[in-house]
């Protein structure tokens, strides 16, 4: 089934031991010049690109206080060195952490410091040379950003950060990756991921509302660009066509259903993601998030719910109110943004749905943490919500449920191997090793409580499990929405 | 008295540079603004829900200690030695010796073996731990051997050759008030000054800044508020 060796997994995880060079054959596709420049950035690698991405450097440590002292602090304690997904998966020690930052760290010291300056051999400071520029591509682009490595660092230096800001520089000198900068390309003129255009996606929630009807009988609406409906929901455009998204979809049309509250999705801005924090873009960052106020405006909505996605929660929860904010013209009794999980779990609670838990009866159920919900974000109004409201939604609509360790949940959780925009096909081999550590734990579940159904709060999750799960033996089944969850177990109808 | 000159300048230029190295940084850490909410999280919901993060981080190494078992007991019993044998050296400095630091003086002594039982372990993860050894500069090397040396030479001066610790003191306390006074020759005193002056030379200019450092970490000091407050920084205020 593949080119490359597919971890085993064992009775109990392992930390390989070092194999130096065992992905640096590892490499995205270049982005081409127009997709370059759809994101602003120039279409090949300029002349004087050495001198620009020194600058850039200087520039971008001079305006993030993280930059600054996660440079200057580490001691390279060790701490890290197990703790990223994609080290345990491919034994390439340029994927420890630490390693990774010093790519970054040793052109940094070298132009930047003393010591770097004066004593590079003595304190590991390089050159920029081409060669080092190729390194930063190939491993700046093996990290999924998911910052598990940032909850062990005794100083909380959060790799995620160092490999934006490497990205950033590398799209500044011309050589961006052209899965994350095409796709952002059609957010910034479609309005989405996929580049699906407004009739497309009218058509397609027309069907979806048939499908609906074929299934329980009833008229559930799945509105686009309604004015003055209540809520808009920003979901993530896989949802709308992809196995299992779009179940989570129909899961989330219910629940809105059944409680009577008004909602539709944006033609204009159809996608929860935002790849720009991935490349480390500021300004695309802020434009890509503007198209979501603007629809917001517009439709004259009184709350933005979103759906099921990693680091679109992680923006719309942390970053939104910095960027779009702040958004009076929204009803300010909702918090801006709501989670879909926190909007389910506070009617759960409420007792505003109606559930079945026994029409999951037959599934086993574990649930993935997302790395950017997990680490990045938070829901409900108590640290750590982030992991017990979609468990607590979980259980309230099943009865079979099972966590894995518990050094792989909550914040210790694994990637799924293909956040932080790497879920392209040409980083396969990366993808399929990074997602040892997390099969690993799943294997356990299912050995000793026989769990069959993977249950994922991120369209990335999603899409890389669905991949992944049939490389490790396991079917890609398994992986499932937690909003289908909630859909099936949901008595729909008139309420007494 | 040569002796005693050009260790009195060292000790003043040494120390000149460690404050306005370490006061540099820190202004710079203080000036450079933290554009976006990035707390780790869970992270606490009210800034003395923070305090009590970093607390933690700085007495007990919390997330050092889930990450490694080892590294964290070779990495705090060093720190906390470190502490104790630097709170004892007050004595050297002060006249009369403080009371705290008289009681302080018995665990003092100790604290030097766990200190150095503490580097030891750490050195030797550096040469036996094929990850550690991966990731080490020479400088890192260097100065695990600057702090053993540092050490040993003060256990030297316990333990083997007893320095004239009266005159000593003297002579420290004749830095302080400008008022030079001569430094018993010693050859641990020597090597033990001479490696304490390398050491506050090269903090503010290396890696040992983590110190302060810690701090300033945007990951740690943050509050999870970013719903409730509007924050705005360098880029993200224009």
């Amino acid at each position: 089934m593949a080119d490359f060796e597919v971890p085993e997994l064992k009775e109990y995880p392992v930390i390989p031991l070092i194999q130096e060079g065992s992905m640096a054959h590892s490499k995205p596709y270049v982005a081409k010049p127009e997709h370059q420049k759809s994101v602003g950035y120039p279409g090949e690698l300029l002349d004087n690109w050495q001198e620009v991405a020194i600058n850039k450097m200087g520039e971008l440590v001079k305006g993030s206080r993280a930059l600054q002292v996660f440079l200057d602090t580490c001691v390279k304690c060790g701490a890290c060195t197990d703790k990223c997904h994609y080290f345990l998966g491919t034994a390439d020690p340029k994927n420890m952490p630490v390693a990774r930052q010093d790519l970054f760290r040793a052109v940094y010291r070298r132009y930047f410091t003393f010591a770097g300056k004066f004593f590079p051999k003595l304190v590991g400071a390089v050159d920029l040379t081409k060669e080092v520029l190729d390194q930063w591509y190939s491993y700046f682009h093996q990290c999924s950003q998911c910052r598990r490595c940032s909850v062990f660092c005794p100083y909380g230096i959060d790799t995620a950060e160092i490999s934006m800001a490497a990205r950033e520089i590398l799209d500044s000198v011309g050589v961006g990756q052209k899965y994350c900068n095409e796709i952002l390309g059609k957010v910034h003129v479609i309005g989405n991921n996929l580049g699906l255009p407004k009739r497309a996606l009218v058509d397609t929630m027309e069907g979806l509302e048939e499908d609906i009807k074929d299934e329980t009988g009833l008229d559930v609406r799945v509105p686009v660009d309604q004015k003055g409906a209540d809520v808009l929901l920003i979901t993530p455009s896989a949802d709308f066509f992809a196995e299992p998204h779009i179940d989570g979809l129909i899961g989330y049309a219910k629940v809105f259903h059944q409680a009577g509250i008004s909602w539709t999705v944006s033609s204009y801005a159809s996608e929860a993601a935002n790849f720009s924090m991935f490349i480390g873009s500021n300004d695309n960052l802020k434009k890509a998030a503007m198209r979501i106020r603007d629809a917001a405006y517009d439709l004259g909505v009184k709350r933005i719910v979103v759906g099921e996605c990693g680091h679109a929660w992680r923006v719309a929860y942390s970053f939104w109110n910095t960027l779009i904010g702040p958004m009076d013209f929204l009803d300010k009794q909702y918090p801006m943004p709501s989670h879909i999980v926190e909007v389910t779990h506070d009617l759960i609670k409420r007792g505003a749905l109606k559930i079945d838990k026994e029409a999951n009866d037959h599934r086993r159920i574990t649930f993935h943490d997302s790395c950017n919900v997990a680490r990045g974000s938070r829901m409900g109004n108590i640290p750590g919500g982030q992991f017990i409201l979609p468990r607590e939604v979980i259980k309230s609509c099943a009865n079979h449920f099972f966590d894995m360790a518990p050094e792989t949940i909550h914040e210790n959780t694994f990637c799924c191997g293909g956040g932080g925009g790497l879920l392209t096909d040409d980083l396969m081999e990366l993808r399929i090793k990074g997602a040892a550590p997390r099969m690993q734990a799943l294997k356990q579940v299912v050995d000793e409580h026989g769990v069959d159904t993977f249950v994922a709060i991120c369209a990335i999750c999603k899409t890389q499990f669905a991949k992944s799960l049939p490389y490790y033996d396991y079917s890609m089944d398994m992986i499932t929405s937690l909003h289908q969850i909630v859909g099936d177990s949901l008595i729909l109808g008139p309420t007494e | 008295m040569s002796l005693s000159v050009i260790y009195a300048i060292l000790f003043y230029a040494a120390t000149l540079l460690l404050i306005v190295g370490v006061t540099r940084k820190i202004i710079i850490y203080a000036r450079t603004p933290a554009p976006l909410k990035i707390p780790t999280t869970p992270a606490p919901l009210t800034k003395s829900g923070v305090a009590w993060r970093l607390t933690k981080e700085v007495v007990f190494f919390r997330s050092l200690f889930n990450a490694n078992k080892w590294i964290w007991l070779f990495g705090w019993l060093f720190h906390v030695g470190l502490l104790l044998v630097l709170l004892r050296h007050l004595r050297y400095v002060t006249e009369p010796v403080w009371t705290w630091v008289v009681l302080l003086q018995p665990f003092g002594k100790y604290a030097a073996f766990a200190m150095l039982f503490g580097l030891f372990g750490l050195w030797a993860r550096r040469f036996l731990v094929d990850r550690i050894r991966y990731i080490t500069s020479p400088s890192d090397h260097l100065m695990l051997m600057l702090l053993i040396g540092i050490g040993l030479s003060g256990l030297g001066m316990t333990y083997i050759d007893h320095t004239d610790i009266v005159s000593m003191k003297t002579f420290m306390l004749g830095l302080m008030y400008f008022d030079l006074q001569p430094m018993p020759s010693n050859p641990f005193l020597i090597v033990h000054l001479s490696l304490v002056v390398t050491l506050m030379i090269i903090f503010p200019i290396s890696k040992l800044i983590h110190a302060p450092g810690l701090f300033f970490s945007p990951t740690r000091n943050q509050v999870d508020d970013a719903r409730d407050v509007r924050h705005v920084a360098g880029w993200t205020a224009k």
